[in-house]
């Protein structure tokens, strides 16, 4: 994984002025319009949204965790964790069990409810635009950039820089630097996050909690197997033996009859 | 005189008709209009009903097959022997209503066959998608002797029977698998399960209850089935059956009030919420009540009063399932989730088409192997008989 440095998204609420450039920019880059005034929250037609949340400008996008749930619970791997940063999604291999919005610690996924041929729907980090060598859309329509694009090892350097160069500035944490084993969107914010909506998530990778469960399936099936069929031999010559004593007795009645008979 | 269907009394063949009238449309509504216009399902809401009830509660009341499997075949307890064939068929019937609701609830069903191709092994549904297909097939061939035998295709029947022990052993180990993974599908959400259901120890948790619910749902069985198929009901099984049921009670209370303890969340059970009600309904009227009626041997050898109990067990295991699927999420989702009427219609449609397919079995196969002489009277309602059931089966195997 460090073989590559990973992309990232450093977004300070500090900067934003509400001017909704960058949900403009990627309604249009994602062909869903250009009607920002419409985007209330994240939907199926809105991959990133601005809110007013007292008197803060909160942005809402899809994190891009280095250890996504969403990928890791995926029954049919239609998502994945690109080494530059994104977590894409693949329609064509999805069957809609909608695992990934229930695992999602940070409720990004959104579905098309109204759809007969419906899909998840979340932000892409705009990976066509990095795989050509550009930042993502959002990026480079701030104008304060409020949200700049890079190397999240930088960004994260940044974040701490902006965090003890004006400690009155800001509250004094990076959101995304441990959440969920870290997100490669990081936010700054002048008040707590939890004020802003933000869920309290815990360090750990979520991966690792399904994965525990996952490893015993090899000791269950082998263990069990020998286990039940070891049961299952000891109930058999059981019967056996007591079938065979029940053959003697009979042969030794028959003989005695037979004796008894000459 | 029986009915095409499999029916005899016109009320229940008017309910049968009538559920398959309300449900078909809503059928086709969900696949033309999207999940949208059937079911209350949001984006902070995505499983609901289908998940909660048709699927949790479906393979959890199935745990019955596997269990009398594994007591006639392993435990060598034969006297279990007779009932071996319905259970399996309710368990089987059981499973198909499953994959039905899953053709349902999944946003692109035609995908559902994705899981043989594209692998994910870190993921808990992919096994469950795997346990769902595995099993259903061991069911199926488990059931098969019964088709062969009809058709009298004599060297198939013993090719089966001879592949008995191994089928055992795979329904055994896969339904191990199958109603643990349910509960492990949970493990990746402990920022959103309410303490009072989200523990480490989800999967053992639904093994076990999945054991006492299968041992309750054969005395619930046996009663509706007695009743439908004018069968006696075979009390001498069905008081062991009473004292595993007990003793899987038992165990269950006992874990799950240990978890609860060494997680340190004992206290939310007495701090008055609309979680710790719904724990309330969930443990005390459907763990502890039917534990301590069933201590009395007065309620374990007579069914009036063994009915009752056991249907207490199968509703408090139908809450559980409810609670960890539905109530436990509310909270951290911010959004009540009460399902639709549709949500509801459709889960009856496809319970009645289960109900319907086995009154046909009993009618075309020799369900019942002891009674083929009576049951030639065949079904009258549409209940899904299946029997007693081993002491030992509430043991881990």
């Amino acid at each position: 994984m460090a073989l590559v440095r990973s992309n990232a998204l450093l977004i300070d609420f500090t900067r934003c002025i509400g001017c909704k450039e960058c949900v403009v920019a990627c309604l249009v880059e994602h062909g869903l319009g250009d009607d920002a005034e419409a985007v209330t929250g994240l939907s199926s037609r809105a991959l990133t949204a601005l809110t007013e949340r007292d008197g803060v400008y909160v942005r809402q996008l899809c994190r891009h965790c280095l250890t996504p749930s969403c990928v890791s619970v995926c029954p049919v791997e239609a998502f994945t964790k690109t080494p530059e940063g994104p977590v894409v999604y693949d329609a064509s291999r999805c069957m809609g069990c909608r695992y990934c919005m229930q695992a999602c610690p940070f409720g990004i996924p959104k579905y098309e409810w109204d759809k007969p041929v419906p899909a998840v729907v979340k932000c892409d980090f705009c990976a066509a635009r990095q795989a050509a060598g550009k930042p993502t859309a959002c990026t480079e329509a701030c104008p304060e950039e409020a949200t700049v694009f890079g190397p999240r090892d930088e960004l994260l350097a940044e974040a701490h820089r902006r965090l003890a160069e004006e400690p009155g500035r800001y509250y004094q944490h990076v959101y995304g630097e441990s959440e969920a084993g870290g997100t490669a969107i990081l936010f700054l914010s002048p008040v707590a996050f939890e004020d802003l909506g933000f869920r309290s998530v815990a360090g750990e990778p979520l991966p690792a909690l399904t994965a525990a469960a996952l490893e015993k399936i090899p000791g269950i099936l082998s263990i069990g197997g020998a286990v039940l069929a070891g049961i299952w031999w000891i109930t058999q010559r059981r019967d056996e033996v007591a079938r065979a004593e029940r053959a003697e007795e009979a042969a030794a009645h028959e003989e005695e009859d037979h004796n008894a008979r000459s | 005189m029986l009915g095409r269907d499999g029916f005899r009394l016109p009320l229940w063949r008017g309910i049968f008709y009538l559920l398959l009238a309300i449900g078909l449309p809503l059928v086709v509504l969900r696949y033309t209009q999207g999940l949208g216009a059937v079911t209350n399902l949001t984006d902070e809401f995505p499983w609901g009903l289908w998940i909660g009830f048709d699927l949790l509660c479906g393979v959890g009341l199935a745990a019955g097959g596997f269990t009398v499997t594994a007591a006639v075949y392993i435990f060598n307890l034969k006297r279990f022997h007779p009932i071996i064939r319905p259970t399996v068929l309710t368990a089987f019937l059981g499973y198909l209503l499953v994959i039905m609701a899953l053709l349902v609830d999944l946003g692109r069903p035609w995908n559902i066959w994705h899981p043989i191709i594209m692998w994910n092994p870190r993921s808990v549904m992919f096994e469950v998608g795997w346990c769902v297909m595995l099993y259903t097939t061991v069911l199926a061939l488990e059931l098969s002797g019964m088709v062969f035998e009809r058709v009298g295709w004599k060297r198939a029947v013993s090719i089966q029977k001879a592949a008995t022990i191994p089928l055992v052993l795979a329904g055994v180990l896969l339904s191990t698998l199958h109603q643990s993974s349910l509960g492990a599908l949970y493990l990746i959400v402990p920022n959103k399960l309410h303490p009072l259901w989200y523990s480490p120890a989800l999967p053992w948790i639904f093994w076990t209850s999945a054991i006492a619910a299968g041992l309750a749902m054969v005395i619930v069985e046996s009663r509706l089935s007695s009743r439908a198929f004018g069968r006696p009901v075979e009390m001498h099984l069905l008081k062991d059956i009473a004292r595993a049921l007990l003793v899987a009670l038992g165990v269950f209370a006992v874990l799950r009030t240990y978890d609860l303890v060494h997680r340190g969340v004992i206290a939310e059970v007495f701090r008055p919420s609309y979680e710790s009600g719904m724990f309330a309904l969930e443990f005390a009227l459907g763990v502890l009540l039917p534990f301590v009626l069933l201590l009395s041997p007065r309620t374990r050898t007579d069914i009036r009063r063994l009915y009752p109990a056991a249907l207490l067990a199968v509703s408090g295991f139908l809450v559980n399932r409810l609670n960890v699927s539905v109530t436990g999420l509310e909270r951290s989702s911010g959004t009540d989730y009460v399902p639709a009427f549709s949500e509801i219609a459709i889960s009856l449609f496809l319970v009645a088409l289960g109900f319907g397919a086995f009154g046909l079995m009993v009618r075309y196969f020799r369900v019942y192997p002891e009674a083929a002489a009576r049951s030639a009277a065949a079904p009258r309602a549409p209940a899904k008989p299946s029997r007693a059931l081993a002491p030992s089966a509430g043991r881990p195997a």
